[in-house]
C-alpha cells in the first residue's frame, strides 16, 4: 500500500510542530525519516496514526484521501504502529495481546483464544519470528516483546508499518535482528517507516532518507551518504561526530570499587560483587543494555541507595554511609540519569537550579539568606559559558529544551570543585549539537585530571568517551575492556557472554 | 589545552548562530509526577488574575442566589411576563442591598456621622483577618514545601491554651508578659504542627491523616484541661472556661478602647514580612520550595527531604499557633472555651488556596475574608439576609480555585504557563534569579 502526507501542518499554539510535510512511501521501501529529538517526527507519526488531528494537509492511501479520527480508524485502513514503549500487557500471553482491541470471539462471546494462536503462529512462521503465543510477555527478552508487537501489527493486516525509534531498548544484537525482520517485512511488500536519529542504522537498511528539521523536511538522502552529511542536515551545520581526545594522563586510582553489591527494596541483587576503580585523569564508561545494574550503582555511589554491601571509597576515604550531602561535599559532580526527575526541578529558574545542590553554606548563602546579587552575576556567567539558550536566568528550566536542561545540569556540576564526576547516559534524548557539547565538557573535564564515570546505552557514546569500558550484565562486571574494543565484542559482553573467539554479530 | 579551547568556542559560537530558535520548545517537561500532584500544583501556581476573578465569579452567584431567595423577587417573578420591571427592580434592590451593607459592615459605614465612625467597620475587618492570615500563612507555607497541613484547629488551640494560660497564671511586668505568652503559645502549635512533621519524616505517614488525628487529641486534651479545676479551668467555675487574661498580657489596641484592631495585626504584618524572606530568600524556604516541587531533585542535590518536612512542620505549626494566641490575648480576653479556634483553622486552607500560597496574597486573602466575616453580621441585621450566604460566597471561591481550567474557560484566561514565561522573561538581573 502506497503511503502520501501531502502538506501536513500541525500547531501547538504558536508552535508549529509539523510545517507542510510532505511525504511519499512506496510499498516494498523502507523510508527512514531522521531528525534530531523535536524536530516533529513523533507529532508526523501522530498525526499518521489519527492521535493528532493536523491543521492542514491530508493523508492518503492508495491515492485515496484518509480521515482518521482515531488509532482506531488508522489501524483499519491498514497502519500500524510499533511503539518505542511497548504497548503490551505484561502478564497477559503472547496470543491474548495481539488479539487485545480486537478480541476474536465465538458463540456468546465467549473469546477464540485457539484461533489467535492460530493467528500468531501463522505470522510467526511466514516470518520465521520464532514466538510462542502462549509465553507470557514479562517473560520474554525485549528483543522478542518487540516482536510481539510487530506480530500484533501483521494481525491486522497492517500494510504501512511505522517503527518509532525501535532500537533504543535494544542490545546490538536484537539491533541486527530486527533490521533483518525490517528487511523481510519490505519482501513481503509492506511499506515501512523507521523513526530514528541514530545514524549508523539509517544507513544500513533505508532505501530513501527524509530528514526533518524544525518540523520541516530539509532534504532527501541517499544510503549511501555519509554519517557526518547526514548530521550535517539533521542539525543544520557541520557537526564534529568523533570529539578529539588526547591521550589520556593517568593518575593514581582515585575511585576504587570493591566487591560492591546494592539490594534493592524488594531484597534482589541488583549490582552484584563488582570491583573496579578510576584512575585520576581517566573516563571509565559503564556500557550495557538498560536495566542491568548500571542505575543502583550510580546512585549507590552518590549515597542514594540504602543498602549496599562491600566498599567504595574516593581517594582513600570510603563514601559508604555517608549522606548525599556529604558525598557531594567530598567533590562528586553528579549528572543524574533523569534530568526531569532527579537533575532539575522544573518550576524553579535556569538561576535556582544552578545553587541546587550549594544551598548549605557560602558563597551562594550567607546567615540563612539567598546571595541573589552573586548568584545573578554567576548565573549569566554559566548562561553564556555553557552556552544555555534561554531568554534569562528567570527562565523556568521546565521550558528550555532537553539539551539546554542538561547544559544546566552540566552547568551545575562542573562549576564546583571535583573530585570525581558521575555521569549516567548524559545525551540521553539530546540532539546532535548538544551531544557534541557535552561530550566535549566531560573530556575537558578528564584532562584537568578529574576521574570520571559515564554511565551510558550508547554504544556510540561509550566509545567515543571512553579509557576504558566496563561491561554490565545482570548486575556483574562481564569484562573490562580498552576503549578501542570492537563493537560487535562490546556487543557480545552487553548480552552477557564473557570473552571468547572473534564474536561477530550474529 | 588551547586549541581544544579554541575550538570549543568556535564550536559555541557557530551554533548559536545556526539555531536559536530551540529555546523553549519542549511543552511537556517534568509531567513524569502523577496525575494528582499535577493538579495540585496547577491550583497552586495560578495568577492573581484566577485568584480575584474566582472572587468575581462567586460574588456573582451569590448575588443569584440572594435573589432567588428573596421574598419580593418570588412574589413579582409570579407577574414577571406582565410587569418585568417589577421584578428587576426587585432584584436589583435585594442584591444591592445585601452587597452594599456587606460593604458598609465591612469597610466603611456611611450612615454614620464622622469619618472616625464610619471607619470603624474597617478596623474591624482588620481584626478578624488578623488569626486568618497568621493561620494562612502556616498553610501556604506547607503547601510551598508539598504538605497538606489541615491541623490548624489543634495547632491552634494548642497555641491558645498554652498562650493563655501564660497569661491569666502568671505574673510577669508589661511587654515581658505579652512577650512569654506569644512565645509559649507560638512554641506550642509549633510543637504540634512537629508532631504531624515528624512522624511523616520517620515513618512515613501522611499529613493529612495525621493532622486531622492530631486535631481531635488536641481538642479533647484541651477540653479536658479546660473542665479540670487547677488546669485552664476558672476557679469557683463549673464551665469548662478559663479566666480572663491579666491586663499584662494583653495585645494593646492600636487606636484607642473605640476601635477593635489590637497590635496582632501589626504581628502578622511582620509575620507576613518574614514568611516572604523565609520563602524567597533564605536557604531553608530554596530548600522547602525544591522539595514541595520536585523531592526527587532536592534529595538527588544532597537535600534532607525528611528533615524539610519536620522543620516546615515546625513553622507551620508556629504559624497557626500565632493565630491561636491572637484570638486569646487580642480579641476574645474575657477567657476561652475549646471553640476558640472559631473554625479559623479550616478557613486558613481557603485562605492559603485564594492567596496562592504566596505571603502577600494570603494577607490579601486573609483581608477579604475578614470582610466578609465582619461584613456578614450587618448584612444578616440590616437586610436579613443569611449569614450562610457569606459562607456559600466562601466555598465557591474554593470550588472555583480548585477547578482552575473552570475559570479559565469563564473568563477565557490563557494556560497559566505560559503566561508565567511571557511575564518572567523579561526580568534580568536579581530580580529574576527567585521563581515566582
Amino acid at each position: 500500500m502506497k503511503l502520501e502526507l501531502r502538506g501536513v501542518t500541525k500547531r501547538f499554539g504558536t508552535l508549529v510542530a509539523n510545517d507542510h510535510i510532505d511525504l511519499v512511501v512506496e510499498p516494498g521501501e523502507i523510508h527512514c525519516l531522521l531528525g534530531e529529538n523535536g524536530a516533529g517526527k513523533s507529532t508526523l507519526m501522530n498525526v499518521l496514526y489519527g492521535l493528532y488531528k493536523a491543521e492542514e494537509g491530508e493523508i492518503l492511501l492508495n491515492d485515496e484521501v484518509q480521515h482518521f479520527s482515531g488509532p482506531g480508524d488508522a489501524m483499519a485502513a491498514g497502519i500500524g504502529m510499533v511503539h518505542q514503549h511497548f504497548m503490551l500487557i505484561p502478564v497477559f500471553t503472547v496470543a491474548e495481546n495481539v488479539i487485545l482491541g480486537h478480541e476474536p470471539t465465538r458463540f456468546g462471546g465467549q473469546l477464540d483464544l485457539p484461533a489467535a494462536r492460530k493467528r500468531v503462529r501463522e505470522i510467526s512462521d511466514q516470518f520465521g519470528f520464532d514466538v510462542d503465543p502462549d509465553a507470557r510477555v514479562e517473560d520474554l527478552p525485549v528483543g522478542v516483546q518487540q516482536r510481539v508487537e510487530i506480530i500484533k501489527a501483521l494481525s491486522r493486516d497492517a500494510q504501512v508499518l511505522v517503527f518509532d525509534e525501535p532500537t533504543a531498548v535494544l542490545t546490538p544484537q536484537e539491533t541486527d535482528e530486527l533490521m533483518l525482520i525490517m528487511k523481510q517485512l519490505k519482501e513481503a511488500g509492506k511499506a515501512i517507516i523507521f523513526i530514528t536519529h541514530k545514524l549508523r542504522e539509517v544507513r544500513e537498511v533505508a532505501d530513501k532518507i527524509t530528514v526533518v528539521r524544525l518540523g520541516k523536511v530539509v532534504g532527501q538522502a541517499s544510503p549511501t551518504a555519509s554519517n557526518e552529511e547526514l548530521a550535517s542536515m539533521m542539525v543544520g551545520r557541520a557537526v564534529e561526530l568523533t570529539i578529539e581526545k588526547g591521550k589520556a594522563k593517568l593518575g593514581e586510582p582515585a575511585l576504587v570499587v570493591r566487591d560492591f553489591s546494592v539490594i534493592d527494596p524488594i531484597g534482589q541483587l541488583v549490582v552484584n560483587n563488582i570491583s573496579f576503580d578510576i584512575k585520576a585523569g581517566e573516563i571509565v564508561a559503564i556500557a550495557g543494555v538498560q536495566g542491568n545494574g548500571q542505575t543502583e550503582l550510580v546512585e549507590a555511589i552518590i549515597g542514594l541507595q540504602p543498602k549496599v554491601r562491600g566498599d567504595i571509597s574516593l581517594n582513600g576515604s570510603s563514601l559508604i554511609g555517608e549522606s548525599v550531602r556529604e558525598i557531594l561535599d567530598e567533590g562528586v559532580g553528579y549528572v543524574p540519569e533523569d534530568r526531569n526527575v532527579d537533575g532539575l526541578v522544573a518550576e524553579f529558574t535556569i538561576a535556582e537550579n544552578l545553587i541546587l545542590d550549594r544551598t548549605n553554606g557560602e558563597p551562594f548563602v550567607k546567615f540563612g539568606s539567598l546571595q541573589l546579587g552573586l548568584l545573578a552575576d554567576f548565573s549569566t556567567e554559566k548562561l553564556k559559558e555553557f552556552d544555555i539558550r534561554a531568554q534569562g536566568i528567570g527562565t523556568r528550566a521546565g521550558n528550555l529544551s532537553g539539551g539546554n536542561q542538561q547544559k544546566v545540569v552540566l552547568a551545575r556540576e562542573l562549576s564546583r570543585d571535583l573530585k570525581l564526576l558521575v555521569a549516567a547516559q548524559p545525551t540521553r534524548g539530546l540532539d546532535v549539537g548538544s551531544v557534541e557539547f557535552v561530550h566535549s565538557r566531560i573530556v575537558e573535564a578528564r584532562d584537568a585530571g578529574v576521574p570520571v564515570l559515564v554511565v551510558s546505552t550508547e554504544l556510540d557514546e561509550v566509545v567515543a568517551l571512553a579509557d576504558r569500558i566496563a561491561v554490565m550484565y545482570r548486575g556483574g562486571i562481564v569484562g573490562i575492556v580498552p576503549g578501542d574494543t570492537p563493537r560487535d565484542q562490546l556487543g557480545l559482553m552487553m548480552a552477557g557472554e564473557t570473552r571468547k573467539g572473534n564474536g561477530k554479530a550474529a | 589545552m588551547t586549541t581544544k579551547k579554541q575550538k570549543m568556542v568556535e564550536n559555541a559560537k557557530s551554533s548559536k548562530k545556526a539555531g536559536s530558535t530551540d529555546v523553549a520548545t519542549e511543552p511537556n517537561v517534568g509531567q513524569t509526577d502523577s496525575r494528582w500532584t499535577g493538579a495540585f500544583r496547577e491550583i497552586l501556581s495560578g495568577s492573581a488574575v484566577m485568584s480575584v476573578m474566582a472572587v468575581v465569579a462567586s460574588i456573582i452567584i451569590g448575588g443569584i442566589l440572594i435573589a432567588v431567595t428573596d421574598s419580593r423577587v418570588q412574589e413579582t417573578a409570579g407577574y414577571f411576563f406582565a410587569r418585568p420591571g417589577d421584578m428587576l427592580q426587585a432584584i436589583w434592590e435585594s442584591v444591592s442591598g445585601a452587597y452594599s451593607s456587606l460593604f458598609q459592615g465591612a469597610i466603611y459605614n456611611f450612615r454614620r456621622p464622622g469619618f472616625l465612625n464610619g471607619i470603624k467597620p474597617l478596623a474591624e475587618t482588620l481584626s478578624f483577618a488578623t488569626p486568618l492570615i497568621a493561620a494562612g500563612l502556616g498553610v501556604a507555607l506547607g503547601f510551598r514545601a508539598g504538605l497538606f497541613n489541615i491541623g490548624g484547629r489543634g495547632q491552634m488551640l494548642f497555641g491558645a491554651a498554652a498562650a493563655g494560660w501564660v497569661g491569666f497564671s502568671f505574673d510577669l511586668p508589661y511587654g515581658i508578659h505579652l512577650v512569654v505568652a506569644l512565645i509559649a503559645g507560638i512554641a506550642a502549635g509549633a510543637l504540634w504542627g512537629g508532631i504531624a512533621g515528624y512522624l511523616k519524616a520517620k515513618t512515613g505517614a501522611h499529613e493529612v491523616i495525621t493532622t486531622i488525628m492530631l486535631n481531635y487529641v488536641a481538642f479533647y486534651f484541651v477540653y479536658w484541661m479546660l473542665s479540670t479545676p487547677g488546669m485552664l479551668q476558672a476557679p469557683g467555675s463549673n464551665n469548662p472556661k478559663t479566666p480572663g487574661m491579666k491586663d499584662t498580657a494583653i495585645l494593646p489596641q492600636l487606636f484607642g478602647p473605640n476601635f477593635q484592631l489590637h497590635a496582632g495585626f501589626l504581628i502578622v504584618v511582620a509575620a507576613t514580612v518574614f514568611v516572604w524572606w523565609l520563602l524567597n530568600r533564605s536557604s531553608l524556604g530554596f530548600q522547602f520550595r525544591a522539595v514541595g516541587f520536585n523531592p526527587h531533585a532536592a534529595k538527588t542535590a544532597g537535600m534532607n527531604v525528611n528533615r524539610m518536612y519536620f522543620y516546615v512542620m515546625l513553622y507551620s505549626g508556629a504559624l497557626v499557633g500565632l493565630a491561636g494566641v491572637i484570638q486569646v490575648l487580642g480579641t476574645v480576653t474575657t477567657g476561652f472555651s475549646s471553640g476558640i479556634d472559631a473554625g479559623i483553622g479550616f478557613d486558613a486552607i481557603t485562605v492559603a488556596l485564594l492567596g496562592r500560597s504566596k505571603p502577600w496574597g494570603v494577607f490579601a486573602a486573609g483581608l477579604l475574608f475578614g470582610a466578609f466575616k465582619a461584613g456578614g453580621f450587618s448584612m444578616q441585621a440590616a437586610q436579613g439576609i443569611p449569614i450562610d450566604i457569606v459562607l456559600v460566597v466562601q466555598s465557591m471561591i474554593v470550588l472555583f480555585i480548585a477547578a482552575p481550567p473552570l475559570v479559565r474557560a469563564m473568563f477565557r484566561l490563557p494556560k497559566p504557563s505560559l503566561e508565567a514565561t511571557a511575564g518572567a522573561s523579561n526580568v534580568q538581573g536579581r530580580k529574576a534569579v527567585v521563581s515566582k
